[in-house]
């Protein structure tokens, strides 16, 4: 395998993705990775220079909306699903700034 | 008569002509479902009770003469990717085991105006991440041909319950093949349409720049005309494309006469099964000899759509799925210490192992130091493929191939090795990556007797090309169910 | 010690004055219940996809093109990935490729001159929710009507060197958005925030130190004692031979101390992506020109628009244009009295006077120019003196009163009625003999002394003028 994914990536990895992964898991995502990203590099043999990154297939362009409200008080609807509430609002653990 | 051995315009007629009433179709659509739900395991969820109660609106509205479509009280299944108020829409993911939306996805708005009538949700990937069905957090969907194989994914659900007839059509989904790969496994026919061509609001996203939905049904006619429904300009969707013609019903034709098709040579090479590979070549000759004129040649870069394509919608799908966190709706873990723990523990019990695996893939491709040398030139990688499509269409009206190198592999057989399983959307990819319209219909059985795929691509709002072709090799064959599919009969 | 000079870059952010926010038909209004000004898009339900308001991209190009950027015609929204509860998505919809505005400059003045500071960029973003954390139980709750209130980011260039250039900067741009209508620009609501970014080198070194990020200034005090802080601070690390760290620093304005905001789960590696959702702005040469040819009379032309037109002194009319609400009140107040004078007079003197009185500033002004007109009419037609109608702005400037219907209630019409004048007149004369007196040994002042007994005796309501002059014919006859 070209790509050695170490311990660190996988820890890193895991805090921007917020995934908590046992040990075991761990290794297999290491394996995974490595292999996903030496198949990944075949895109290195494709000479890209000059290309313009292309994110959206069409040239659409320019879809806005007026500034019009529109929408009213949905917070019924908005809170439905919400594992906690309290107040009207989502509760979480207490973020400390 | 079996109502649900009829095609959905067929269905729809009897019950415009009064022949058949929508309960009827329902009752009908829930007997077969009882019937065989226990073995193949099309649905995640299903509403009875809603059903019957929709048929009865949905009657009266027709009885008094307010609904026209050709789809008014016929019965449909939804994937469980796309939102229905107050129905659960679980996305076949844990995280969601408890989500009602609140709101209503714009394609399947579409259909309910058209008078459809919702069963129920079908099973899929999690998150659409699979071509399986395997990876379902509900469990495993079962091929209706051999309930030993996979019906393909994700929109296995979606595939199986028209192959079983469990439904009389349903939506699916297609962000790399999702639609087109398990219709070819299951006999029935998907099309993917053009991007921007139905409205994704309410579709949960996996790959924002390659998701669409499409129909799936027993044929072309009724894909054609589902595709008429759903498809619309939707203010709420910024990619949403307004398009000229929604009137695909008028490609319907029986005639390909000096039509071109194109034929990639890339497409038969290693890897393609050889009764994958004679039953397509068999189908282009059949349209060969109703008058197109069929060449094969080169499309470039078919080895790197895969590999651009896992980048993309990897690194898309990691910041698409970050809203599920445990803090607005869905699952959250019983126990936990402060807010990163939560969202930790929260998002590992609540994902499957594939969506993790795309997760920290793409996490990993847009961060610090890696975002040039994978994501930009993963797109890259896709201009250029568009650019190769491009080329062919000039010369082209449709591209020609299978749409799995295989028929339905056998459940348990797939997920130990990713990258041999990515390799099996190999035909479909590229499609999504150029954001071009596919359609996969049934042209031949193995010798195991599982359906092969035909796959017939078309260029951008070009969906009418390849409505046409296949309608007018659809007219060669006869629609061959499964055994499932006759339970009732 | 070595000279240390401080270096300061500041990103600014503003929330734009639109009615709906940046990706969805949602209010923008300040103050509802929790969470009753959301939908399925600001709280980041799935299935639901962002549309753009297309006022946030006018009022993006106004900023600009008054800060002299460079409008990027091409632009696009990419996606800033991190987690936190206030962020429904867990990314923030923001610019950082093709943000819509580069390379711009304005211009301030302190007590060294005129100085320029260069623009960055402005980018267009989404703000986020509010987290409330009850004191009494361990969580917080999270209220998502600020999420998806549209907000430009102003990058400027570490440009600045001490904190009276960072408060002029700051000054600045509060004006020409102000002008622009494309926002109210309060700090101490959040309409305006500014974070610090600031690093300290040698006098005379070409490099810059490494620099720390400071957040949660809510005053420009708290900016003036927050960069003292920091630049002590970090001078205090280098003389010790010890190294800045670049972070994030916030700010506790009553323990006048910053902290670093740093968490383990904190990566700072936010993999920005361009937004699948959104499709890209391109702003073609006509709308461009639109947008300038809708710009607004900014300070300088209303300062000289003023000393021309409305015959001004250069230092009232200064005064005036410093901020646009006051502006506002004297045009408007002016196109109904037709007394421009007399306007300025009353911004110059008593508003200024009780704005210093209540600590305010001229942005919190609430009384209507309809009502100073009034009041001004009111004077010149003789209904009230001068006097009254001091106590009666009072109550305009405080709850916004209609001069003519407070003036009726309380009865404070001045009194025309000479006769019983002249009986008040005689009484106060008859009561004064010694200043009287004084009055008839030349001394002119005790006439003044006479006239307030007369005023005071017809509880405010007498007429001046009219006052005077029978208390001289009342005095010449004695």
């Amino acid at each position: 395998m070209a790509n050695i994914i170490s311990d660190e990536t996988i820890e890193y990895v895991g805090i921007l993705a917020k995934l908590e992964l046992s040990d075991e898991e761990k290794e297999k995502a290491k394996k995974d990775m490595g292999s996903m990203l030496d198949y990944i590099d075949k895109l290195n043999e494709l000479d890209t220079t000059g290309v313009e990154p292309m994110s959206h297939v069409f040239p659409v362009q320019n879809v806005f909306r007026e500034d019009v409200v529109v929408n009213g008080d949905d917070r019924e609807n908005i809170l439905k699903n919400a594992p906690e509430q309290k107040d009207g609002s989502f509760v979480v653990p207490k973020t400390v700034d | 008569m079996n109502l649900m051995s009829l095609t959905a315009v067929e269905l729809g007629k009897k019950i415009k002509a009064k022949e058949v009433t929508v309960k009827e179709a329902v009752l009908a659509a829930f007997d077969q479902i009882e019937k065989v739900e226990d073995v193949y395991h099309s649905y995640v969820t299903l509403d009875k009770e809603q059903a019957l109660k929709r048929a009865e609106e949905v009657q009266k509205l027709i009885d008094e003469g307010k609904l026209d479509s050709p789809l008014a009280g016929v019965p449909v299944a939804i994937k469980d990717n796309m939102c229905t108020e107050g129905m659960k829409t679980t996305c076949s993911s844990r995280i969601l085991e408890n989500f009602y939306p609140t709101y209503t996805a714009e394609a399947v708005l579409n259909l309910e105006k058209a008078g459809a009538v919702i069963l129920g949700k079908t099973n899929m990937d999690e998150f659409a991440m699979g071509s399986t069905t395997e990876t379902s957090a509900y469990g495993v969907t079962r091929n209706p041909w051999n309930e030993n194989h996979v019906p393909g994914g994700s929109s296995g659900g979606s595939c199986s319950a028209v192959a079983a007839e469990e439904c009389s059509y349903s939506l699916g989904s297609d962000t790399g093949g999702s639609i087109r790969q398990p219709s070819s496994f299951c006999g029935v026919t998907g099309i993917k349409p053009t991007y921007g061509t139905v409205s994704r609001y309410g579709l949960i996203a996996y790959g924002s720049s390659l998701d669409q939905i499409g129909p799936v049904a027993k044929d072309v006619t009724d894909c054609a005309t589902i595709l008429e429904t759903i498809a619309s300009y939707d203010p709420k969707d910024s990619t949403s494309v307004k398009r000229e013609d929604y009137d695909f019903t008028s490609a319907l034709v029986d005639d390909v006469k000096g039509m071109r098709i194109g034929i990639p040579k890339s497409y038969f090479g290693e890897g393609l099964d050889t009764e994958v590979r004679d039953a397509v070549l068999s189908a282009a000759k059949t349209l060969e000899e109703k008058g197109a004129i069929v060449e094969e040649f080169d499309l470039g870069l078919v080895d790197y759509a895969i590999p651009a394509y896992y980048v993309i919608a990897s690194a898309e799908a990691s910041s698409n799925l970050a809203r599920f966190d445990g803090v607005k709706y869905g699952y959250r873990t019983p126990d936990y210490d402060g807010l990163h723990n939560m969202y930790k523990k929260t998002r590992s019990e609540g994902f499957g192992a594939e969506v993790k695996r795309r997760i920290m893939l793409g996490s990993f491709v847009l961060s610090s130091g890696y975002y040039d040398a994978y994501y930009l030139k993963a797109l890259r990688t896709k201009a250029l493929i568009k650019k190769e499509f491009d080329k062919a269409f000039e010369k082209y009206d449709v591209i020609l191939g299978p749409a799995a190198p295989t028929t339905a592999p056998e459940i348990g057989k797939s997920l130990s090795d990713p990258i041999k399983m990515y390799l099996g959307d190999i035909y479909t990819i590229s499609v999504n990556l150029a954001g071009l319209p596919g359609i996969s219909l049934p042209c031949g059985r193995d010798s195991k007797g599982l359906p092969i795929g035909l796959q017939l691509i078309g260029d951008c709002f070009k969906e009418k090309n390849i409505i046409r072709a296949a309608y007018a090799f659809e007219q060669t064959r006869t629609y061959e169910r499964c055994d499932v599919a006759k339970a009732r009969d | 010690m070595k000279q240390y000079e401080t270096v300061i870059g500041l990103e600014v952010h503003v929330e734009l004055a639109t009615k709906t926010k940046i990706f969805c038909s949602c209010s923008t209004e300040f103050g509802g219940a929790p969470n009753t000004h959301t939908c399925p898009v600001c709280t980041g339900m799935p299935g639901s996809l962002p549309v753009l308001n297309k006022q946030v991209v006018e009022y993006a190009m106004a900023v600009g093109l008054a800060t002299n950027c460079k409008i990027t015609q091409y632009c696009k929204f990419d996606r800033k990935n991190y987690f936190y509860p206030d962020n429904p998505q867990n990314y923030q919809i923001s610019q950082l490729y093709l943000p819509i505005c580069r390379d711009g400059k304005v211009e301030i003045q302190t007590e060294n001159g005129t100085k320029t500071i260069g623009i960055h960029e402005i980018h267009m973003e989404e703000d986020a929710g509010k987290l409330i954390h009850d004191e009494w139980s361990d969580c917080s709750l999270v209220d998502f009507n600020r999420s998806g209130v549209p907000l430009i980011e102003i990058v400027s260039e570490p440009d600045m060197r001490s904190a009276e250039e960072v408060i002029a900067y700051l000054e600045k741009l509060r004006m020409i958005i102000q002008y622009l209508g494309a926002s109210d620009c309060k700090l101490n609501e959040g309409s305006m925030r500014a974070d610090v970014n600031l690093s300290i080198r040698e006098v005379g070194a070409e490099t810059f130190g490494t620099r720390t990020e400071m957040k949660n200034l809510n005053s420009f005090k708290a900016i003036a004692r927050a960069i003292e802080n920091e630049t002590e601070r970090q001078i205090d690390l280098l003389e010790a031979g010890k190294e800045v760290i670049q972070e994030t620093r916030r700010w506790d304005d009553n323990k006048e101390y910053s902290y670093a905001m740093r968490s383990k789960e904190d990566a700072q590696d936010y993999r920005y992506f361009p937004e699948p959702d959104l499709v890209p702005i391109v702003i073609s040469d006509e709308w461009l020109e639109e947008v300038r040819q809708r710009q607004p009379e900014f300070r300088d032309e209303k300062k000289a628009r003023y000393v021309s037109e409305f015959k001004l002194p250069e230092y009232d009319a200064d005064i005036i244009t410093q901020y646009k609400k006051m502006a506002d009140i004297f045009e408007k107040a002016t196109e109904i009295c037709k007394n421009p004078k007399k306007v300025s007079n009353y911004l110059m003197g008593e508003t200024m006077r009780l704005l210093k009185e209540k600590s305010m500033d001229p942005d919190e002004l609430t009384f209507s120019p309809e009502n100073l007109a009034k009041l001004i009419g009111l004077v010149d037609k003789g209904v009230i003196n001068g006097n009254t109608a001091k106590e009666v702005f009072a109550q305009i400037f405080e709850n916004d009163t209609d001069p003519e219907v407070y003036v009726e209630e309380h009865g404070l019409k001045m009194d025309q009625d000479e006769d019983g004048l002249k009986k008040i007149v005689e009484e106060v004369v008859a009561a004064n003999p010694q200043s009287v007196e004084d009055y008839k040994n030349g001394k002119e002042k005790a006439i003044g002394f006479l006239v307030g007994q007369v005023m005071r005796a017809s509880r405010g309501k007498a007429n001046p003028g009219m006052v005077n002059q029978l208390l001289k014919e009342t005095l010449s006859n004695m």
